[in-house]
């Protein structure tokens, strides 16, 4: 196996494990963490988890597969998620979301051809009272507008 | 009746209202002191009983109960633990999100207080892994507290250790049902468990366990320091043992949404007209009370409750509107409290749309183990999904309430009930909308949730 943490990263492992009874309770910040040094989990990180944590890589598998937020794929330098669900429906987001596949010329679950964006829907993100939303990589952008949008995706495709 | 009250969210607009010298300036941690300074256990329940807080995550069951399950005296072999739910994500609902963001102290001695009140030394806060900024300020409380000796070992300088942690999801709303949250936070799969056992018999790890929503328990302090009975009593609703104040949301069509803090007893045409501004573009068409998953609520909707013995005798023949936001009232109405955070729409939106964009969602998170549920979600999505491209016949409507029916009571979570009771609210209430609907291929509604010109002026 080649993939390793960064020194920084392991430390912060070594933190994580100290805060619960067993190994197994650390499967999802663990997955995180590798993710976040990653951009995505790979059957390989998958194996390593499994085997820095003592369990099975079956169970890693089975967990990283559950949850939407693990990419199982390489996905682009950064994320959009447009939020889709009612609050935000009611309040311009279909609108919205067809003006960041235009303006990005993918489809949702797509990556621009420069790989800086994938963008994606996401549902509820509780962020009702300042809908239209989306999340930027770690970032809520609320009450937004198409022109917000621009100015967003634009700096993204830049960096 | 409309009394805003401020104890969680007073320090809101402050630039720095989420720090601990704030927090503490506001007479933050002097009941956590209080209670490991030497509080009986059994009196800080009988307390926490007396406040009436009904659960604020969506069940409305009864904190001090809840905590009263907790098998007692703890064995060393079977440590306790608390648990709190903060992976909100009910559409509608983002309540939780404020007091993370702008009163996470709060959390924390809710979590003292809680932990001693349960007999456990450690407490897990789940918060799903989109609010980062959330989570920031909690590990920044968390840690701030510890610098001055308020967890860890001794807190207070008393020996009643004290733990705090965040924990994350990675998106999955079905971890916000509590034994999926507890499989999530031991490193599995968000699948819910059977119930029994309760967690306060096996919970996180198999140890006894109390889960609580993360609103319920940043009131707590609040509660302590008023007197429990006297902080039920700021309730419309302290007879019907749902007591205190609480946050609610509105979000939708009016025109200034947010989170509003106020006394139990609030109704929801104060809170759509006099905190939510009013609806925006056009006339109330109906209210999803706190939550998706609670059945709508049309305007024109009338009290039905002839008998005296119903919590909603006295609003008899009156508004849905008029009737206090509670507990057993909204139950009562055959919807629910919930998050307490409503959705409007105007009659400019589809009400088939709605139910189509919500099914959506519920076919998006069901967690696939009970086969009612995985199927069922999909299959009232794909008719959804035909009815508005224009292909569904009448018969489907009943084939949808059917389908429904089908659901309820048949899997292991609540989650099945979350989504057969709004498909069946909405088939209920808009029956002739959604016959019209099929009838004319779409034309006889006007066939959007966005206001027409929502963003007028800009390059569409």
């Amino acid at each position: 196996m080649t993939f390793a943490l960064t020194p920084e990263r392991e430390s912060h492992l070594a933190e994580i494990l100290s805060r619960y009874p067993n190994r197994m309770a650390a499967t999802i910040p663990v997955l995180h963490l590798c993710q976040e040094q990653n951009g995505w989990v790979s059957e390989e990180i998958m194996e390593w988890v499994a085997h820095r944590l003592g369990i099975s890589a079956a169970h890693v598998k089975g967990v990283a597969t559950f949850y939407t937020l693990f990419n199982k794929e390489p996905v682009g330098r950064h994320q959009v998620w447009v939020c889709r669900t009612l609050s935000c429906a009611l309040n311009g987001a279909d609108a919205l979301l067809h003006h960041c596949e235009k303006r990005l010329g993918v489809h949702v679950g797509g990556t621009t051809k420069d790989g800086s964006v994938t963008l994606r829907t996401a549902e509820c993100l509780a962020a009702c009272g300042q809908a239209p939303m989306m999340q930027v990589d770690r970032d809520y952008h609320e009450n937004l507008t198409l022109a917000d949008v621009d100015t967003i995706l634009d700096r993204l495709t830049r960096s | 009746m409309l009394r805003q009250t401020k104890y969680l969210s007073s320090r809101y607009n402050e630039p720095d209202g989420w720090s601990l010298s704030a927090y503490e300036r506001d007479g933050g941690y002097k009941q956590a002191k209080r209670v490991l300074g030497g509080m009986t256990r059994d009196a800080l329940i009988e307390d926490m009983k007396a406040a009436n807080i009904r659960g604020r995550g969506g069940a409305g069951f009864a904190m001090g109960v809840k905590w009263s399950f907790m098998p007692w005296p703890p064995k060393p072999e079977k440590p306790h633990y608390l648990v709190i739910n903060a992976d909100e994500g009910e559409p509608g609902t983002f309540k939780d999100r404020t007091i993370m963001e702008k009163n996470p102290h709060s959390v924390v001695e809710g979590c003292i207080i809680g932990c001693y009140g349960i007999g456990a030394h450690t407490a897990y806060i789940y918060v799903r892994d989109e609010l980062h900024l959330s989570k920031e300020r909690l590990w920044g409380a968390i840690n701030e507290a510890k610098a001055k000796g308020y967890l860890g070992k001794n807190p207070f300088g008393s020996d009643y250790a004290v733990e705090v942690f965040v924990h994350t999801g990675a998106g999955a709303y079905i971890c916000g049902e509590e034994t999926a949250l507890l499989n999530s936070l031991e490193g599995k799969r968000g699948e819910p468990r059977l119930k029994p056992p309760f967690p306060a018999q096996a919970g996180a790890f198999g140890m006894p366990s109390t889960v609580n929503n993360l609103e319920t328990i940043a009131i707590v302090p609040t509660a302590l320091e008023m007197g429990g009975d006297a902080f039920s009593k700021l309730s419309e609703l302290h007879n019907l043992k749902d007591g205190g104040s609480r946050l609610f949301g509105v979000s939708g069509h009016v025109n200034t949404p947010g989170v509003f803090e106020a006394c139990v007893g609030l109704t929801l045409r104060e809170l759509i007209y006099d905190l939510g501004g009013g609806v925006k573009g056009g006339k109330l068409l109906a209210v999803i009370p706190g939550g998706s998953s609670c059945p709508i609520l049309r305007a024109d909707d009338l009290v039905s409750a002839p008998n005296e013995k119903s919590p909603l005798f006295p609003w008899n023949g009156k508004s849905v509107l008029d009737v206090p936001l509670g507990v057993d009232t909204f139950r009562a109405l055959g919807t629910m409290l919930g998050t307490c955070c409503a959705i409007v729409l105007s009659d400019q939106a589809c009400p088939v749309l709605a139910m189509h964009n919500l099914m959506r969602f519920y076919r998006h998170e069901s967690c696939g183990q009970c086969t009612p549920c995985r199927e069922g979600s999909a299959w009232i999505f794909r008719i959804m999904d035909r009815i508005v491209a224009g292909q569904a016949s009448i018969e489907e409507l009943d084939r949808l309430s059917e389908i429904a029916d089908n659901i309820m009571g048949n899997t292991i979570c609540a989650f099945g009930e979350g989504t057969a009771m709004p498909a069946l609210g909405f088939l209920k209430k808009f029956r002739r909308e959604f016959e019209q609907y099929i009838l004319t291929r779409g034309k006889s509604s006007p066939n959007r949730l966005t206001l027409p010109g929502h963003f007028a002026g800009a390059a569409e």
